[in-house]
């Protein structure tokens, strides 16, 4: 700092021709009342002059002295006359003025206002930014010479407002109008906040101002809403892409053995699990590509979720065929194993799953919409899920295989296919399919040994509204479930939202009793 | 067809578990209490309150496996919400708990201590008569079986059934412990009602108090034991078994259905919330993770322990698996769930038929062996 400061001194001082600050000013920067150090402060970044800058960083960085009656500055072992900048004989004794809190906020601000006079274009508008939450009336003039000599679109549409909301305040009824005219395009909180003492009598005396503030606070909430609701349409969608993973595991399980899996939600965990344990081996072993445990752990957990489903399969499940109800209960006993397995092996806490770098962040689409990355990415990632599973189910063998057990066990076995192999597979590939639905909540949820159950209710319900063995079902069923109770999550809170969908679905089920998408067909039952 | 009620009562249950039920509540009704008061704490003889709370907490678990058993056992209809009808009944008589605390509360004031805390001024409606044993007797049964006719007449008429139906019941049960644990329900939220002081005027911490009740808990055990055994003998219990086994051509004989799944099913509800009832005082909380899933699958467990499909059965399972939760998570509370797990996947694998189907088993083998051998 001090170098660039030294060459700026140095281009300065080679430029003797160039005006000089009134020395007045610089002087009462030096005086000893702080209301006189922010009025001096004030009057110099008016001038929006480059040698203010100059002057207004010494003092930041407590280099400006008082010798005798002339303000200046010293750096190491020289000394300059701090009005003209021109170097001068080192002082005798030199005072330095006491620069508290408020003066330090009030420099920050000064000096970040006259970046918006810098050179280059990406300071002014880092800086043009940063001005738009610390407006003060008082920039309103320096505002609108910045505005003057701006030539980028971006910072000038930054700037305009920045000096309407410095305009409010004006004096003059026509200023405030057309100011109060130009916020009302914008849809931030924080210019709501502003233009609402404009709305009443003892904040506005003026009538028209008034009625056009009130109209210019109705359209930036009305956008706000619309903002808020895209965004709860978004969180629904991602919530309904975390469902879509956990269910389409189950509809092919169900859909295929007419099994109930209880521990669905437990071969999430595993999936998340896995997860950890990726990242966990890239921290001890590969730390220089830690960003690449997340895609490395997809497959991770694809298998070792399929590997317990199809331990399961054959220990347990395969014995129950037909009796449904017993495999909903011994299934809940697995998934009691393996919730306390989970305790005994990775503690009872939740585990830390980092995002990696990639993924953290978002799009701002509104100033209060702001779309993560993470969940972005998970929406994808389901996508990509869905189409792969879709390819499984509609273009290969195996699929074929599948489906034609879903329809008929009997004859697809008497045609050949294997239908105990098939089923095995069928369940190893649902089991995967929810390893990878708790590769994506991983990354947005806590992994712990309790995670999966609050989801086994909600998948379970995605696969009775979709209808048994639907894939489109089960689609339009998560992200409806999804979507919806985000929505009604906003309106009525979380506890109220997840009983009425409830209450939807019972309704529901009077009218379609096998789902939205039912099999036709007399094996229907 | 034209015995007498009484005699058709007597006559549910043979002479031999008719004597076995008297030896029954003869050893709850007198040696308990004589135990327990008249011994001296160190005699080898003396039952301490630990265990009369221990067993009354576990008959209240029988009342519910009862319930399940003629709902799952006999209806066919596996409910993975019945946890909610217990909780149900066990808060209509919290109420009643919380109001005969009186101003004995932390805060002293005429309202339950949460309710202060809530800042509420006054009792809300739905607390109104609550001071009054009756009226909240009637609430312990009324509530239970209007929840449980609502959602029973909905989803019995659009014929759900299976998994479906334990899908959604768990699913209501899973709700309803949401609306529970929020403040504003005006159910004392996460903590629930606890800290009673007194029922009916008298000390709820005695040991007559808890006497009488573990008396009451075992008498109606025996009364729901007897009642159900008169049920499933009568003819409503054997168009039920038929329902289960065939519902399609119990239709087509021309009887419909949904009023004989719906009747067991309230039966059941209302079974489980005077159970919950009694269990309340005798455990001194209750609060709603009474309702969470997982316990109300827990009750099917003990019935496929015991034995569906036979009355006896639950009681023991309900015995059974309380028992070795209880030595579980004192002595071994790491292993408590590979336990539970593990006898979730073995009963159904190997024991169908629970336990009282192996001694059926092994008395036909016996039987056999001997037939054999003679």
């Amino acid at each position: 700092m001090t170098k660039y400061l030294l060459i700026l001194l140095l281009c300065v001082s080679t430029l003797p021709a160039r005006a000089a600050l009134d020395a007045a000013q610089v002087r009462q920067l030096t005086a000893e009342d702080s209301s006189d150090k922010v009025a001096a402060i004030r009057q110099l970044t008016q001038t929006a002059d480059p040698d203010a800058v100059r002057v207004l960083k010494a003092m930041a960085e407590d280099s400006l002295f008082l010798a005798g009656d002339k303000a200046v500055i010293i750096d190491g072992d020289k000394a300059f006359d701090a009005a003209s900048g021109a170097p001068i004989k080192m002082p005798a004794n030199p005072e330095s003025p006491t620069v508290n809190n408020r003066i330090r906020g009030e420099l920050a601000s000064a000096l970040a206002a006259l970046k918006l006079f810098d050179a280059d274009a990406t300071v002014r508008l880092a800086s043009a930014q940063k001005l738009q939450s610390q407006v003060t009336p008082e920039m309103a003039p320096l505002l609108a010479r910045a505005l003057d000599k701006e030539t980028d679109a971006q910072i000038k549409a930054l700037l305009t407002l920045a000096h309407a909301q410095a305009n409010l305040a004006n004096t003059d009824p026509a200023a405030r109008l057309a100011a109060v005219k130009a916020l009302a395009a914008t849809s931030s909180p924080t210019i709501k906040s502003v233009l609402l003492p404009l709305t009443e009598k003892a904040g506005e005396p003026d009538d028209k101002v008034r009625y056009e503030a009130i109209a210019a606070v109705k359209a930036i909430d009305s956008r706000l809403a619309i903002a808020e609701n895209i965004g709860r349409a978004f969180s629904g969608l991602s919530l309904g892409s975390i469902l879509l993973l956990g269910a389409l595991g189950l509809a092919i399980t169900y859909g295929v053995m007419g099994i109930i899996n209880m521990a669905h939600g437990e071969l999430l965990m595993v999936g998340a699990y896995a997860t950890y344990g990726m990242q966990t081996l890239f921290r001890a072993y590969l730390p220089e590509a830690i960003d690449w445990y997340l895609p490395a752990a997809i497959p991770v957990a694809f298998f070792s979720a399929a590997l317990v489903g199809v331990v399961m399969e054959r220990t347990v499940i395969r014995w129950l065929y037909g009796r449904t109800l017993e495999t909903l209960l011994a299934t809940w006993g697995l998934s009691l194993v393996l919730i306390q397995s989970a305790r005994v092996l990775f503690g009872a806490q939740n585990v830390e799953v980092a995002n990696p770098t990639w993924m953290s962040g978002g799009i701002e689409v509104m100033p209060n919409l702001m779309l993560p990355w993470n969940r972005i990415i998970i929406i994808g990632f389901a996508m990509f899920v869905l189409a792969l599973v879709w390819l499984l189910m509609n273009k290969t063998r195996l699929g074929m295989f599948v489906r034609a057990v879903t329809q008929n066990r009997p004859m697809a076995g008497c045609v050949g296919v294997p239908t105990s192999r098939i089923d095995t597979m069928a369940f190893a590939l649902g089991a995967g399919i929810a390893g990878l639905g708790g590769v994506a909540l991983s990354q947005i949820s806590n992994v712990g040994p309790d995670m999966g159950q609050g989801y086994i209710v909600d998948s379970f319900m995605v696969v009775v509204v979709g209808g048994v063995g639907q894939l489109a079902g089960a689609v339009w069923a998560a992200l409806g479930l999804g979507i919806f109770s985000k929505l009604l999550e906003g309106w009525a809170g979380a506890v109220i939202a997840k009983i009425s969908i409830l209450v939807c679905i019972i309704i529901f089920i009077q009218k379609r009793p096998q789902g939205i998408f039912a099999l036709k067909g007399r094996f229907v039952e | 067809m034209h015995k007498p009620l009484t005699l058709r009562i007597l006559s549910s249950l043979d002479g031999k578990s008719w004597a076995a039920l008297g030896a029954f509540l003869a050893l709850a009704l007198l040696v308990v209490p004589v135990l327990n008061l008249g011994t001296a704490e160190d005699s080898a003889f003396h039952i301490s309150a630990y265990a009369i709370t221990l067993i009354g907490k576990i008959m209240c678990y029988a009342l519910v496996a009862i319930a399940m058993d003629l709902i799952w056992g006999y209806g066919g209809i596996l409910s993975l919400g019945h946890g909610l009808f217990f909780a149900l009944g066990g808060y209509a008589f919290g109420m009643y708990l919380m109001r005969q605390i009186g101003r004995d509360g932390s805060y002293g004031a005429d309202i339950p201590d949460f309710m202060v805390f809530l800042d509420w001024k006054e009792i809300p409606w739905f607390w109104s008569g609550s001071d009054s044993f009756g009226w909240v007797a009637l609430l312990v049964v009324l509530v239970p079986a209007l929840v449980a006719f609502v959602f029973g007449y909905f989803a019995f008429r659009s014929r759900i059934k299976g998994v479906y139906f334990s899908i959604i019941t768990q699913a209501l049960t899973y709700a309803a412990m949401l609306l529970f644990f929020r403040n504003e329900t005006g159910f004392g939220g996460n903590n629930g009602f606890t800290d009673f002081k007194r029922v009916l005027g008298h000390t709820i911490t005695s040991p007559e108090t808890r006497l009488v009740l573990f008396g009451l808990t075992a008498l109606f055990l025996a009364a729901t034991l007897i009642f159900a055994a008169w049920l499933v003998k009568s003819k409503f219990g054997r168009v039920l078994t038929a329902i289960r086994d065939a519902e399609s051509r119990v239709m087509f004989i021309g009887y419909n259905p949904l009023w004989y799944k719906l009747t067991i099913w309230v039966i059941s509800a209302v079974i489980c919330g005077i159970a919950g009832a009694l269990y309340v005082p005798q455990v001194g909380i209750i609060n709603p993770s009474e309702m969470s899933p997982a316990n109300s699958i827990e009750i099917a467990i003990w019935v496929a322990v015991g034995g569906r499909g036979t009355l006896i059965g639950p009681i023991i399972g309900a015995f059974v698996v309380n028992l070795a939760k209880s030595w579980f998570t004192v002595s071994f509370p790491e292993y408590w769930l590979f336990f539970l797990g593990l006898l979730f996947i073995v009963v159904t694998l190997m024991l169908p038929q629970g336990l009282v189907g192996l001694w059926k088993k092994l008395q036909e083998k016996n039987a056999s062996r001997k037939g054999t051998a003679a």
